[in-house]
């Protein structure tokens, strides 16, 4: 190799390598001192904050949902239980190509768009690495097969059991038990910060009915899991285990047979019956019908069955018993009796002349009976068992609308009855301050006249007929309608009268209501025991003056609604009936038979004898039966 | 006196393990076996736990540990004149071979490094330019006067930074930078004026937004996001480092103990066994643990330098010294990404990562070492 001749000075070469050594070896310690800087401040300054993350990365504390409380009848039959449901989860990160397994999926099992709109939405939402995301649930037991065979090819699926709500009676309770649903983010916003963490663990939440009225009973307390996990999120072992408060089992006060009495009784009419043992307000029925199947909403319903709810014109997610103001019609008769007798504006012996009609001075309208040609000399006895309009616009004329709204209230119209349900509707008992606030206009007599009759401005809803009844029954005692025991405050009291033994005298009226002569007779044929009753019509199509109406002209839907509110056996009453059928015309002939049909299922025995059951006991004698 | 004798007595010739007159007749230098044989057991320990006690990955880091072991034995043989005389070649043959990995390399995770052959398997040529260019340059500058002309420092420039472009064009910039790194330690400790480092170190320093800019691959581009904030993207790239910066800290001084890190055992820490094991070992033995590992570190690169200084012609002393300082970079680097001081480059921690023909070449370049040391003449010049 040829190059230019310069001499190499190697010791030259020597000095310089040995400096620049010298300044390597500075190089090193100096970085090797940034490194040891970086571990000090790493493993010695931010070592606590390094700890809490790692064991925040490994620790996880998981929330143990209580198992909810079952709800059984008064007989321990058992209305709501829990039931594990599987349902199919996707872990993403071990899914590889998505689309294309979800496809596969949907060639083994069915899946709806509702399962892909709701899986997708999930997904986005925040989550942990490696937990899973539920794709469908309700898998029957086929597709578990199905999918268990196939599992080999769809990596990532994961096939979970988680208890459920299940509703053994479906539509039959649907409006007094309500429902559970998934818990959303509004339901925890609502809630207070203790309340939240007992929801920790929970997926399901009252939403209506007994369900949602004892939710805290039923709900019961988280329980807290602390366990070791991978990154992965499988758990490796458990650190601490405080395990969850089941809820309360719920027994209510209702029967199923009686409430199965009374579902088939209404048969396909809309309507709602309540049945309330007067002696000490258990709500023994409480129909509402057409009804819903409840467990259809459990696990979030389908917009395919939400809208065929809310399409159908008969509206069965309605709760008519709870919800729904009819005006009661002749069925407050007896209730006005009594309040007009104890105000003193009438007694049992005056009688009227009922000409057919109501007139007040220097006033031509006419008021007219029910019956054309008038029921000639009636008295209050007569008035209630041939519900003669005349009588009632001439004794709740005297009598006023403020003493008819006092007494009214007292037997819970037009205020809530306190039963143990949210979302109750008061009705109206109306009054000269209640017109000028809700209709801005004043009082006219023909107000006080057309309330007379519970029409005109009066509504109320089936349970408070029911429970009004009651009160009658129980000789004005202070009956609060209850399914579980924990009713709301109300602001009515006892009914004490001037005169006791008027309660009787009305009892007997509303027996001869049934009697041969009266308007409910349908009702008692046959019966073991004494009915005491009162029908009612409630016009949906207002007929105007001078107007006769063909009922076969009419529209389905404007015919009148039938109403019966009756208590039996008379003497000892144990249960007191409101029903209404919608569109059922007359009272007696439609409304009776059920409230018949529903006595019987509580006051006979199986073979038909006269066998009246004592009153409900907090705890049962003998143990719960299962449900067949 | 013979050469042996001579030897005897120079001063800190004494191995530890292996009597010197063994040691020298086997051309190996005592006390940096004795170094790597710590680190490597060491390192083994630290593998075992990160790799959750499998025997299998325990048992493939021997088969390399001894296959670089050889190389390191066979390389200690071949005179260091041998070296000096082959620089060209092996530098010429490695950079075709640079070149032909970018036409019919192997692709595996998004980059070409590998190259195929059949029946021998597949190998990095970047590996064998961890040596060749270092040799390269030391031996530019062993035919040329020292300190270099400018003339002098383009060349080498040009001959560290061909190799280093078409490592970083396949892409692997971790193996690119220490590459030219090896090349530039050469350049510095052959003399490079320290006017010309100020201004390179300026050029440095304006170019790095460019490259950004312009040069970088999208995943490289990435690195340096998630190095200047990793926490932008905690559940993405930032993971990583953020995870790798909780096993450090959580480790403490002490340690959470061997095979009781929960950071890597429950997986929470990836590359725990390759790249990342650095967090393995400061989660389970701590602050004391990583000094143990630094001074262990130290001593091989003290005795490395030792080396250098000893060498007696400047081909050998450069080639040693860069030699020994890439080393150390390897340790900088990996130690400074994992703590989250550098961005995330490619660079397994030195003889304890898993795997990688990194371990055969950094054997093999202490066998150049020890080559250096055992070789040496009598007189010099």
């Amino acid at each position: 190799m040829r190059r230019p001749l310069t001499l190499k000075d190697h010791h030259h070469e020597q000095r310089i390598f040995s400096v620049r050594l010298v300044v390597a070896v500075f190089l090193v310690l100096l970085l090797t001192l940034i490194l040891v800087s970086r571990m000090v401040w790493l493993q010695v300054i931010q070592h606590s904050r390094y700890t809490t993350l790692s064991d925040n990365n490994r620790v996880q504390t998981l929330a143990v949902s209580p198992p909810r409380g079952l709800i059984t009848d008064r007989d321990g039959v058992i209305l709501a239980e829990n039931r594990p449901d599987f349902s199919l989860e996707l872990i993403i990160e071990q899914a590889g190509d998505l689309d294309q397994l979800i496809s596969e999926l949907g060639k083994l099992i069915e899946l709806d768009a509702g399962d892909l709109e709701r899986f997708q939405k999930r997904r986005l939402t925040a989550r942990r690495p490696w937990e899973p995301v539920p794709l469908r649930g309700r898998l029957s037991e086929e597709e578990i097969a199905r999918l268990a065979v196939n599992q080999h090819r769809l990596p990532g699926i994961r096939i979970s059991a988680d208890p459920i709500r299940h509703y053994p009676h479906g539509i039959l309770f649907s409006h007094v038990l309500g429902y559970v649903n998934r818990i959303n983010a509004q339901d925890l916003e609502a809630m207070t910060l203790d309340e939240q963490r007992d929801y920790a663990g929970t997926h399901f939440y009252g939403r209506s009915g007994i369900e949602r009225f004892y939710e805290d009973q039923l709900h019961g307390q988280v329980g807290y899991r602390q366990v070791e996990t991978n990154a992965r999120g499988r758990i490796l072992r458990i650190l601490e285990e405080q395990p969850p408060v089941p809820g309360e089992d719920l027994r209510l006060r209702l029967s199923m047979r009686v409430q199965k009495a009374a579902y088939e009784a209404l048969g396909e009419r809309r309507g709602a019956v309540v049945a309330i043992d007067p002696r000490d307000g258990s709500v023994l029925a409480f129909v509402s019908r057409p009804g819903f199947d409840p467990n259809l909403f459990v696990t979030g319903i389908s917009y395919k069955d939400y809208s065929a709810y809310q399409g159908d014109p008969d509206n069965p997610l309605f709760n008519r018993a709870l919800q729904g103001r009819y005006p009661p019609g002749s069925t407050i008769k007896p209730m006005l009796g009594i309040a007009g007798l104890d105000a003193g504006v009438t007694n049992w012996q005056r009688t009227i002349s009922d000409p057919g009609y109501y007139q007040l001075e220097n006033d031509p309208h006419r008021y007219r009976d029910w019956k054309r040609w008038g029921h000639g000399r009636v008295d209050l006895h007569k008035a209630v068992v041939q519900s003669c309009d005349t009588y009632f616009y001439d004794m709740g004329f005297k009598l006023g609308i403020s003493r008819m709204h006092e007494y009214m209230t007292q037997f819970s119209l037009g205020a809530p009855t306190g039963i143990d349900l949210y979302n109750e509707s008061s009705g109206i008992m109306p009054s000269k301050e209640w017109k000028r606030a809700y209709r801005n206009r004043p009082w006219f007599h023909g107000d006080t006249i057309n309330a007379s009759i519970g029409q005109g401005f009066v509504l109320a809803t089936p349970l408070q007929l029911a429970t009004a009844t009651a009160i009658t029954a129980s000789h004005g005692k202070k009956v609060i309608p209850t399914l579980a025991g924990h009713t709301q405050p109300v602001a009515r009291t006892e009914i004490t009268l001037n005169d006791e033994s008027n309660w009787e005298k009305m009892t007997d009226a509303m027996v001869s209501v049934t009697g041969p002569r009266g308007t409910a007779r349908v009702m008692a044929v046959d019966a073991q025991y004494a009915i005491a009753a009162k029908s009612g019509t409630a016009q949906v199509f207002s007929v105007g003056q001078d107007e006769t109406y063909n009922e076969d002209e009419l529209a389905e839907r404007m015919l009148d609604h039938a109403l019966m509110v009756s208590f039996a056996p008379a003497e000892q009453p144990a249960i007191a009936v409101g029903v209404l059928v919608e569109n059922g015309r007359h009272g007696g002939s439609t409304a009776g038979p059920v409230a018949r049909q529903v006595m019987d299922a509580w006051l006979l025995s199986e073979s038909g004898e006269l066998d009246v059951p004592p009153v409900f006991e907090e705890t049962p004698a003998s143990p719960a039966e299962v449900s067949p | 006196m013979s050469q042996r004798e001579y030897l005897r007595q120079m001063p800190g010739q004494t191995g530890a393990t292996l009597s010197p007159g063994l040691a020298m007749r086997l051309h190996l230098d005592a006390p940096l076996l004795a170094g790597l044989a710590v680190l490597m057991l060491g390192g083994l320990a630290v593998l075992y736990s990160a790799g959750g006690e499998s025997m299998e990955i325990i048992v493939r880091q021997c088969v390399r540990f001894g296959a670089g072991l050889t190389a390191l034995f066979l390389l200690a043989q071949i005179p260091p004149r041998s070296y000096r005389f082959w620089a060209p070649f092996l530098y010429t043959g490695g950079l075709a071979l640079l070149v032909l990995v970018l036409i019919a390399g192997t692709e595996a995770k998004g980059a070409q490094r590998w190259l195929s052959i059949p029946g021998i398997g597949r190998f990095q040529p970047a590996e064998a330019m961890k040596l060749a260019v270092p040799a390269m340059v030391a031996w530019y500058f062993s035919e040329r006067t020292l300190p270099p002309k400018l003339m002098d420092v383009l060349v080498a420039l040009a001959l560290l930074g061909v190799p280093a472009a078409l490592i970083g064009m396949q892409p692997d910039l971790g193996t690119a930078i220490l590459i030219a790194a090896s090349g530039l330690v050469v350049l510095f400790m052959a003399g490079l004026s320290w006017r010309l480092i100020a201004v390179a170190v300026l050029l440095v320093v304006t170019a790095a937004p460019l490259m950004y800019f312009f040069v970088m691959h999208d995943y490289q581009r990435n690195r340096v996001d998630t190095f200047l904030n990793p926490e932008a993207d905690p559940r993405g790239t930032g993971w990583n480092i953020i995870q790798s910066k909780t096993a450090i800290g959580s480790g403490g001084v002490d340690g959470k103990g061997w095979l009781d890190g929960t950071q890597s055992r429950l997986d929470f820490l990836p590359e725990s066994s390759t790249d990342f094991i650095l967090a393995v070992l400061s989660e389970e033995f701590g602050l004391l643990g990583v000094s143990v590992l630094l001074m262990i570190y130290l001593v091989i690169v003290g005795r490395g330098f030792f080396i250098s200084w000893q060498a007696q012609e400047t081909f050998s002393r450069l080639l040693a010294s860069s030699l020994t300082m890439t080393f150390f970079i390897y340790i900088f680097v990996n130690i400074g990404m994992v703590s989250g001081l550098l961005p995330v480059v490619g660079v397994p921690l030195p003889l304890i990562s898993y795997g990688g023909t990194s371990i055969v070449t950094l054997l093999a370049s202490f066998g150049m070492l020890m080559s250096i040391h055992t070789h040496r003449r009598l007189m010099s010049y």
